[in-house]
């Protein structure tokens, strides 16, 4: 069974993640669970935190993996992406965590490969596992995500982490807020689900926020110049002064990498209020979770 | 040459204004008569009884990819696709390699035809050298090799000023001059049209006023220009309006619209199939209901498939890494009796005169009526009959449609050319 997005998943499925994650948080335990598994991290993108996260994830529940970065791999010889995907698959792995610049490209892939594939971000369109650990994240910080309000910051328009923590939070029956220009911002994202709205204002945004996600501006998505690049971090960018006007305990999240001056001021990264790096930490209990889920399940 | 007799079918000429249950006698290549209860000694016969006999069917808009690609569609397997289609006459668009912006190329694409294709096939002439957009081909040299209009078709002319020049060249040799809207500013890597699809599946969207804008300025300098413009593949809702308004000022400006863009919307395409990857793109469902009035107030002259095959290595790949376009041949007649014809939304005359006549006024060729004297070019299909579009089967050397495994009810029977089938279903008097 393959994880590509989070908008098909199911609620019972998104907690069962979440319970399960719970049980791997702030013990750093080897299991055997995925024992004699094989798992190949598959990464056409650059990745530090996505790629290491998901390895470390498979090696404490016992699983062999072989991490593949596109640079070295056959693309780089005119290989085809399923012809890449193909010589894996013969080599029988459980489970391919995949990362690809195109969006729909695992998608593409899984009607053709008998192998599970994860999703670990594929081009604009979701990265399922950062609205996991996201919504792992908000709930040590709060007991439900009914009716908080979640300010998503910045390029939306680029941002996969944005769509799948939409899709997440809606069903969870959160209010969304998306905000930033409106380049980076299509009018149509507020038909994604439901309680979603827009703003091009981050004051309006971050108005009575229980959790400010703030979003990195994807240069190497856009083929322009949306928006003059000096005015960004002056109009978009979080600074301390923001804070006053969401809840006093706001929660401050980044999925990384961080561009501090950009769209977050190092006050901001480094204040208490930041949850950034509980972030990293939950990403690798909630990988474990989908992994046991995903690979378990496949050799029943 | 045979001499053949078409007995009982429902004779649809909307040139003459015929429909009505007849004869048709064909001699020596031409129609020698349209009329009831004809006889003519040593004549072969085919009974048409039950099935609609109309003009030979013309597509004036398909990429038979020769010179230069003829691993994805030849001159000879696209015309044998055609034939299937139920088409006798196409106008293949100049994007080949070497692009058809010479009269060398025209007549090799000529000869080629005359030799390989069982349908007719005319040449479109590229706008600019090697449809780079900057300076204009040799349009007279190509029109005396045999084009029958000019487009840049897939590169659209940019600059305007290039373009109002190409206009007053296409006037002076009596050539329409047809163009594929895209200002390929605003469309800049885009997948799939723009609007919620394109943003919840994360994929770059091309937004209708991408063709709106060119089709507002083409229409602009059609008026200045007094030139015969023709909108290809028209998909946008503004785009139709704009055409229907020049029409009401007079202007000689037309347009043709695939079965692909009234039979389907954006959201009609699983996520990611490459097979739903064309330009235009699919639009959103305002847009096919306006392409379908459209068709029904006249706005839209013509149906022409825009058939791009491309080989199955390059459609599996990343959704965006794909190359556009789609085959369209041999579903054209069934999606607009599917569409338009069986839902009550045209009549069937009116379809049969987007798919003859009309394309054949546009390109001002002889073909497209019944008219005795005419070419023996005959389309013969039926109304009712059920079937499944099976892509392992087609006779195009592509495999990129969306319709593989579609049930249709009507479509094909038999397609003759010059007095001889060049296709028939129960595949029976093939030479």
């Amino acid at each position: 069974m393959s994880l590509l997005g989070i908008e098909d998943l199911g609620r019972p499925e998104i907690e069962a993640i979440l319970t399960r994650a719970k049980d791997f948080q702030a013990s750093t335990a080897k299991y055997d669970t995925l024992k004699n598994r094989l798992l190949v991290n598959l990464f056409f993108e650059n990745s530090t935190r996505t790629r290491t996260s998901f390895e470390i994830a498979a090696k404490r529940l016992g699983a062999d993996t072989i991490s593949i970065t596109a640079s070295a791999s056959s693309t780089s010889k005119g290989e085809s992406l399923v012809d890449t995907l193909n010589t894996l698959g013969a080599m029988r792995p459980h489970a391919i965590v995949m990362r690809h610049a195109a969006s729909g490209a695992p998608h593409f892939l899984a009607r053709y490969l008998p192998t599970p594939i994860i999703n670990a971000g594929d081009g604009t369109h979701e990265h399922p596992t950062q609205a996991l650990l996201d919504a792992r994240t908000i709930l040590d910080n709060r007991p439900s995500l009914e009716g908080l309000r979640v300010a998503i910051i910045g390029d939306i328009a680029h941002s996969r982490v944005a769509r799948s923590n939409v899709h997440l939070l809606s069903k969870f029956g959160a209010h969304v807020v998306l905000c930033g220009p409106a380049s980076l911002l299509p009018a149509q994202l507020a038909q994604l689900a439901p309680n979603v709205t827009l703003t091009y204002n981050i004051r309006e945004a971050i108005q009575d926020a229980d959790v400010i996600m703030m979003l990195r501006v994807q240069l190497e998505r856009q083929h322009e110049t949306p928006f003059p690049p000096g005015d960004y971090f002056k109009f978009y960018g979080l600074r301390l002064e923001h804070l006053q006007h969401a809840k006093p305990n706001v929660i401050v999240m980044h999925p990384g990498p961080i561009n501090r001056g950009r769209e977050i001021s190092s006050e901001v990264a480094d204040s208490n209020r930041s949850v950034i790096l509980n972030q990293v930490e939950n990403g690798i209990a909630v990988r474990m979770a989908v992994l046991e889920r995903v690979m378990g399940a496949s050799q029943q | 040459m045979s001499t053949w007799l078409i007995k009982n079918g429902r004779v649809l000429d909307p040139a003459n204004g015929i429909d009505t249950v007849a004869d048709v006698l064909l001699l020596d290549g031409k129609i020698a008569a349209v009329g009831p209860n004809l006889t003519a000694s040593n004549a072969q016969i085919f009974d048409a009884t039950g099935m609609v006999v109309a003009p030979g069917f013309v597509d004036m808009h398909v990429h038979f990819r020769e010179p230069g690609f003829e691993h994805s569609e030849s001159i000879e397997s696209g015309g044998k696709a055609a034939a299937a289609g139920g088409f006798t006459s196409v106008a293949c668009m100049p994007n080949t390699m070497p692009v058809n912006d010479s009269a060398t190329v025209t007549t090799y694409i000529v000869e080629r035809a005359r030799r390989l294709s069982p349908v007719n096939v005319y040449p479109i002439g590229a706008i600019t050298k090697g449809s780079a957009g900057e300076e204009l081909a040799a349009i007279g040299s190509m029109k005396q090799a045999g084009i029958v209009a000019i487009s840049d078709d897939g590169r659209p002319v940019m600059n305007a000023r290039v373009m109002r020049r190409a206009m007053e060249t296409a006037k002076s040799f009596g050539l329409p001059l047809i163009n594929h809207c895209e200002d390929l500013h605003l469309s800049a890597g885009g997948d799939m049209h723009e609007g919620f699809e394109s943003v919840r599946l994360g994929l770059r969207g091309i937004p209708g006023c991408s063709e709106d804008v060119m089709v507002a300025r083409d229409i602009l300098l059609a008026e200045v220009t007094g030139a015969q413009y023709h909108v290809a593949h028209i998909s946008a809702r503004h785009s139709v309006a704009m055409v229907h308004f020049a029409k009401q000022r007079g202007l000689r400006v037309t347009s043709e619209v695939t079965p692909h863009h009234f039979a389907l919307a954006d959201i009609d395409m699983p996520p990611y199939d490459s097979n739903y990857r064309m330009k235009p793109p699919l639009r959103g469902c305002i847009d096919v209901e306006a392409v379908t009035e459209g068709l029904i107030n006249g706005a839209i002259d013509a149906i022409a498939t825009d058939h791009a095959p491309h080989p199955g290595s390059e459609k599996m790949q990343e959704f965006e890494r794909c190359p556009f376009g789609i085959t369209g041949l041999e579903h054209a007649i069934s999606l607009s009796l599917e569409k338009l014809v069986h839902p009550g939304l045209i009549p069937l005359g009116r379809m049969v005169e987007l798919l003859t006549v009309n394309p054949a006024r546009i390109l001002n060729i002889p073909k497209g009526t019944l008219t005795p004297g005419a070419d023996a070019d005959v389309t013969i299909f039926d109304l009712d009959r059920k079937w499944k579009f099976d892509v392992n089967k087609s006779l195009s050397k592509s495999r990129n449609t969306p319709f593989h495994g579609h049930e249709f009810c009507g479509g094909q029977v038999a397609t003759m050319v010059g007095g001889r089938f060049v296709w028939r279903l129960d595949g029976l008097n093939l030479d």
